[in-house]
């Protein structure tokens, strides 16, 4: 059934067909697909505009994920590799970043209307922050639930660059009574009833510090299919918060009551955001920070490794924000555990590599990988399950031959 | 201002990283999305799946979701009652057993 290799080896040959051409070459097809490893996760590989070959989960609108290939190879996301997440159809495919303006309004003193370059002329501040779908794995909840069918690909760290969400309030002055802030981009519905994707932050945490409005990833302007010209950066809370295109700030004096956030996009309102498999909750949630969540990236399902000498293992971790403490690694199922060394600390949101030399004796090694956050957040053994696919982070298990 | 010698300094760093369409240069970008691949199976009610469920997005948010038999009609019904009730999705109410009755038997 798993066919994490096979995977690999299709892939890495798409990015080589396609490292050799330009980024401007013309659209076209790729005739290559991956198997995520769960029933009905055939995808095809497809060519966007910045972007490397990409898994895509829908094309209209684009759902992109990262073939998981490229974690191994770095903290930092590159940009043509970072997943891709829309709500609704009506991209705004044309942008003039000369003309575009983001509005702040509502109960401000000052209403504002902002070009990019006066945004870019504020004091820039820069985080290196993790997005992640809530939905991200939601392929693997069993029993299945519907919605977009994703494998671990939907996720990235990058260093965003931007302006921090509170310098502009305070610019356009929050009235008093105020108690949240919500968020509108450019992208629209087909349909006009359609509810139009905008999310909302609670006042205090809007003003914050760390929520940013961002035009910058890794050193470049935003690709377009991450929310070019400006975005909103939310670090250690699920991507549905991180508006893309956003051009449309508004502070309200009562709870937003819109879909994406009263229907939409909710957990389960008890200590593990759970309910038995297959049940629904009895009250539920905004979604909010990331679970802790690691993953070994060195070795694929399926693969084989050298027995009798050391193999250095190495992964990702990364949590909602306190920082990852601790990682272990388990070579027999779990039996026992090995303290993995961490990598270079980029910051408490940021993706933390790890790694671990281990020597694995000749034949089948299940191994497995359990981070633990400086809030004391760990990993389940056994995955959590809610109605939505969201929250996964169960300790990861990779199955390899030692030969 | 600081602003008359940031300006300069992003406009070199753009040049710099040579980012395309990513320059600061500030030209209208215009993105085109690729032509779509997926395509609903071919029977009967094809044309009513493709005229509601594809007006709004492309079938691979169909043909993705899980199969098997816990994913036949309840389900089916709940994402089409979904599409009408949530999203607002205009779809005659003569239509909803064929769009239900084509993706129970094709997926």
């Amino acid at each position: 059934m798993i066919d994490r290799r096979a995977l690999l080896k299709q892939s890495g040959a798409a990015f080589a067909m396609l490292g050799a051409a330009s980024a401007f070459a013309p659209l076209r097809a790729l005739a290559d697909t991956v198997t995520l490893p769960f029933g009905n996760g055939e995808r095809p590989l497809g060519k966007y505009p910045q972007k490397r070959p990409m898994i895509v989960m829908t094309s209209r609108p684009p759902q992109l994920e990262t073939p998981f290939s490229v974690f191994n190879d770095g903290a930092i996301t590159p940009n043509d590799a970072f997943f891709v997440r829309y709500h609704l159809a009506g991209l705004p495919l044309d942008i003039d970043p000369d003309t575009f303006t983001l509005e702040v309004k509502g109960k401000v003193d000052k209403p504002l209307k902002l070009k990019l370059a006066e945004l870019k002329a504020m004091p820039s501040v820069e985080v290196v922050a993790v997005n992640q779908c809530s939905g991200n794995s939601r392929g693997f909840f069993e029993p299945r639930v519907a919605g977009g069918q994703l494998g671990n690909g939907a996720m990235g760290n990058a260093r965003w660059k931007g302006v921090p969400l509170k310098a502009v309030l305070d610019r356009a002055g929050v009235q008093a009574g105020a108690r949240q802030v919500t968020f509108n981009g450019l992208d629209t519905a087909i349909v006009d009833k359609t509810p139009d994707f905008v999310k909302a932050l609670d006042v205090d945490q809007a003003r914050n510090g760390e929520v940013m409005l961002a035009y910058g990833m890794n050193g470049q302007d935003l690709p377009f299919l991450n929310g070019f010209p400006l975005r909103l950066v939310v670090p250690g809370y699920y991507g549905t918060y991180w508006v893309k295109h956003l051009n449309e700030i508004t502070v309200i004096d009562s709870v937003f009551d819109g879909y994406w956030m009263k229907t939409a996009y909710r957990m389960p309102d008890n200590d593990c955001n759970c309910t038995e498999p297959g049940t629904p909750p009895k009250s539920t949630v905004p979604i909010g920070r990331f679970t802790v969540r690691s993953f070994i990236t060195s070795v694929a399902n399926g693969a084989k490794v050298a027995a009798g000498r050391p193999v250095v293992l190495k992964g990702i971790a990364f949590d909602g924000g306190t920082g990852i403490k601790q990682v272990a690694v388990s070579i027999d199922g779990g039996l026992s555990w090995l303290p993995a060394k961490l990598g270079q600390d980029l910051g408490k949101y940021s993706f933390r590599e790890w790694q671990l030399p281990v020597t694995l004796t000749a034949g089948p090694h299940e191994l497995k990988v359990r981070a633990t956050s400086n809030g004391g957040q760990t990993q389940p053994m056994k995955p959590l399950w809610n109605p939505a696919g969201y929250l996964r982070n169960v300790v990861e298990t990779v199955n390899v031959t030692a030969a | 201002m600081k602003r008359s010698t940031l300006l300069p300094l992003a406009v070199l760093a753009a040049s710099i990283l040579g980012a395309g369409i990513a320059a600061v240069s500030a030209k209208p970008i215009t993105y085109t999305l690729p032509d779509e691949t997926a395509a609903f199976k071919p029977g009967p009610n094809l044309e009513v799946v493709q005229g509601n469920c594809g007006s709004c997005h492309s079938a691979d948010y169909v043909i993705t979701q899980p199969q098997g038999p816990a994913f036949k009609k309840a389900f089916w019904e709940a994402e089409v009652t979904k599409m009408i009730k949530i999203y607002a999705a205009p779809i005659d109410e003569a239509d909803v057993p064929k769009i239900v009755d084509y993706l129970v038997q094709n997926y």
